[in-house]
């Protein structure tokens, strides 16, 4: 199971300037101690930057962690700009304090799953094993 | 005496085991929040193996080494100060809220400001797209400032504002704005947060490399001493360090050996202990631990009683007192059964309570699901208000203190905290300490760690792990910050570059840019400069210029 998950690149990425990187970090611990190749951004980061680096690591899933209420802005870009650059099959994935009317928005922009507090790590990592595209 | 009770608890173990037989404990272990093992029971004996000493340990109320508290009389005097921080949308949104907490009882004003103008960024800045007056009230300019706090005397409130960063600049706006309400120098009072380090240990909202954002720190408390005797030039904050997953003990030992860096880039100014160590305060997180955090509160007011007099040689006992903010568990809250969350506040309120602290915020139910509405925030002072007023704990000064437990307690996270503090400083200082990761990766640990102990139900979040129950999609209404906010921002910032004068403001960030390269104290051009209109983010803009920015990588 390890060893199939190890070909799974997973990008954890905080976009905006939000700091809070407690959820991001324990994600990308729990995804990595599962087998996924787990690549953080690190903070601050702008739509660009995370673009970049998902096309740059060739990941298969895309975790974007946002707490600061800034998803609506920062998630569609996102997702379109990996899009275009023929990453059609990447699994999207929102962390955060996101509040139930924009799960329609975030879904219909191309986000597969939105996690909120209170989320287990077991879920989190079930989903992305049973979800994220094999290449 | 002694020998009695020692003899009467090894009877009672053996009738113990007996008990234990008919009851098996629920668990294996017992143990806080920030699993420390707690003993079943404790017993003058305890505190004797320790070497506790009354007098010394303990003392009397607003007295050395005031683990009782910093007041003699504590809150028959005065009340903690109820101070609910608000800040959302533009500054006259925040106004209304603002003279709403006022007019409801409030007695202290505490700003959020949002993320762009945390990192010292302008509304129209693409670097803040989505998140102009989401987390916080966004201010771009001293326009900003003077709506914000319009028609509220500032001579005669206290304001706490939760700005690090940019702090330099923001505090520049609040005192113009004081001076523009022609409020004399000693009555601006209140608080700025101004701890940089901790941004760099767990908040993470920074801007300047580590040595450039101490060196401003220390040109506010510089600048604070000599002019405005009653303002606290900085709030060491702990609230960030736990609210990223830092257990109790961490949270107090980073929160002190932050201070003690301050303390030693005033002193290695010139600066004199007992000028400047009066105005330092302190912000501690309140969590659901209930004796736990009681005895980090005494703890921290003993520990830095010691240090400011033993190794730094403080004559005032002003120096010494370590005088605390705090505010409840922002992560203890749970979207699940969000009712839930008000019975979580007041218990952890009333521990800060019992834990002496001098102010206090209580978080509103709705806090993990949006930033709150009128009536949560309502909810939360009136918690407060009962607890003050109804519940009889306000008129006692430490009636826990002398608690077998709570004493053994306190003497345990004392001595973890200066374990810690001890490490920190054979690393050669917080700063240093910072630079090769220690705080950060402690606490990526512990909050790991603790997810750990959620999963395997060692630790139980009622509604979120355990008891939890079909929810309609939505229990409660949020407040929702829409994005015409930031188009209205936008447009204030375009008009307000328009109609200031544009050499006076050239000059006055000329004036910002030398300064900073010449090394010297900073308060005084950037007041110039915000009283010309510079904005927020052109000061910034001009200091990291000279500065530089600071990156951290992404490690987890």
């Amino acid at each position: 199971m390890s060893a199939e998950n190890s070909k799974i690149r997973v990008l954890i990425a905080k976009p905006g300037l939000d700091g809070h990187d407690r959820g991001a970090k324990v994600i990308a611990r729990a995804l990595r101690d599962a087998g996924f190749e787990v690549v953080y951004t690190g903070l601050h980061q702008t739509p660009e930057m995370v673009i970049h680096a998902a096309i740059e690591e060739d990941v298969h899933v895309v975790g974007l962690s946002i707490l600061s209420g800034a998803h609506n802005a920062l998630v569609p870009e996102i997702v379109e700009g990996i899009k275009k650059a023929g990453m059609d099959d990447v699994l999207f994935l929102v962390g955060g304090i996101i509040p139930d009317e924009d799960f329609d928005l975030l879904k219909k922009a191309g986000v597969q799953c939105v996690f909120t507090p209170g989320t287990s790590l077991t879920e989190v990592v079930d989903y992305v094993r049973q979800n994220a595209p094999r290449r | 005496m002694m020998e009695e009770v020692k003899k009467a608890r090894r009877d009672w173990e053996k009738r113990l085991e007996e008990t234990k037989k008919k009851f098996p404990e629920r668990n294996a272990r017992f143990t806080t929040w920030s699993d420390l093992d707690v003993p079943l029971l404790c017993t003058p004996d305890d505190l004797e193996k320790e070497g506790f000493d009354y007098l010394r340990d303990l003392g009397l109320p607003g007295e050395y080494p005031y683990t009782r508290g910093v007041q003699r009389n504590l809150y028959r005097g005065k009340l903690w100060t109820m101070r609910q921080f608000a800040g959302f949308s533009s500054a006259s949104e925040t106004n209304k809220r603002f003279k709403l907490l006022l007019a409801n009882g409030q007695t202290g004003l505490s700003t959020a400001f949002d993320m762009p103008t945390l990192m010292g960024y302008d509304a129209d800045s693409p670097r803040g797209k989505g998140e102009v007056g989401k987390c916080g009230v966004s201010v771009s300019s001293l326009e900003d400032m003077e709506d914000l706090f319009a028609g509220i005397p500032l001579g005669e409130v206290t304001t706490s504002m939760t700005i690090n960063g940019p702090a330099i600049v923001v505090l520049a706006m609040y005192l113009a704005v004081a001076e523009k309400q022609g409020v004399p120098k000693h009555q601006v009072k209140g608080t700025l947060q101004n701890d940089i380090l901790k941004e760099y240990i767990a908040q993470k909202e920074w801007l300047f490399p580590i040595p450039a954002a101490v060196k401003l720190v220390t040109d506010t408390i510089e600048y604070g001493t000599k002019n405005y005797p009653n303002w606290n030039t900085v709030s060491i904050s702990g609230y960030h360090i736990r609210e990223a997953g830092a257990t109790a003990v961490q949270e107090l030992a980073f929160t002190l050996a932050d201070g003690l860096a301050y303390v030693d880039d005033c002193l290695k100014r010139g600066m004199k202990i007992d000028d400047f160590a009066p105005r330092l305060s302190f912000f501690f997180d309140v969590h659901n631990d209930f004796f736990e955090e009681i005895a980090k509160f005494r703890a921290a007011r003993r520990i830095w009683a010691r240090l400011m007099r033993e190794r730094y040689q403080a004559k005032d006992p002003k120096s010494w007192m370590l005088r605390t903010h705090a505010q409840t568990a922002g992560v203890s809250l749970t979207a699940q059964q969000p009712y839930n969350n008000i019975v979580r506040v007041a218990v952890q309120a009333l521990a800060g309570i019992l834990g002496g602290t001098n102010s206090l915020h209580t978080n509103s139910m709705d806090e993990t699901l949006a930033l709150p509405t009128d009536e949560s925030v309502m909810i939360a002072l009136r918690t407060q208000q009962i607890i003050a007023e109804e519940s009889g704990v306000a008129n006692v000064v430490d009636p826990l203190g002398g608690s077998y437990f709570v004493e053994h307690l306190t003497n345990r996270v004392e001595r973890e905290a200066l374990d810690y503090i001890r490490k920190i400083d054979e690393m050669g200082g917080m700063v240093k300490a910072i630079e090769n990761g220690f705080p950060q990766a402690e606490i990526a640990n512990s909050a790991y760690h603790f997810q750990r102990l959620l999963e395997t139900k060692d630790k139980v979040m009622v509604g979120v792990n355990r008891y939890q129950a079909e929810e309609k999609k939505r229990a409660i209404d949020t407040l929702y910050i829409d994005r015409s906010v930031e188009k209205r921002q936008v447009e204030k910032l375009i008009a307000l570059r328009k109609k200031r004068n544009d050499a006076e403001f050239q000059a006055s960030i000329r004036r910002v840019k030398e300064a900073a390269q010449a090394g010297q104290n900073l308060c005084e051009p950037i007041i110039g400069a915000v009283k010309s209109y510079a904005t927020l983010q052109e000061v910034c803009d001009t200091l990291r210029g000279v500065y530089g920015i600071y990156t951290e990588s992404g490690s987890f």
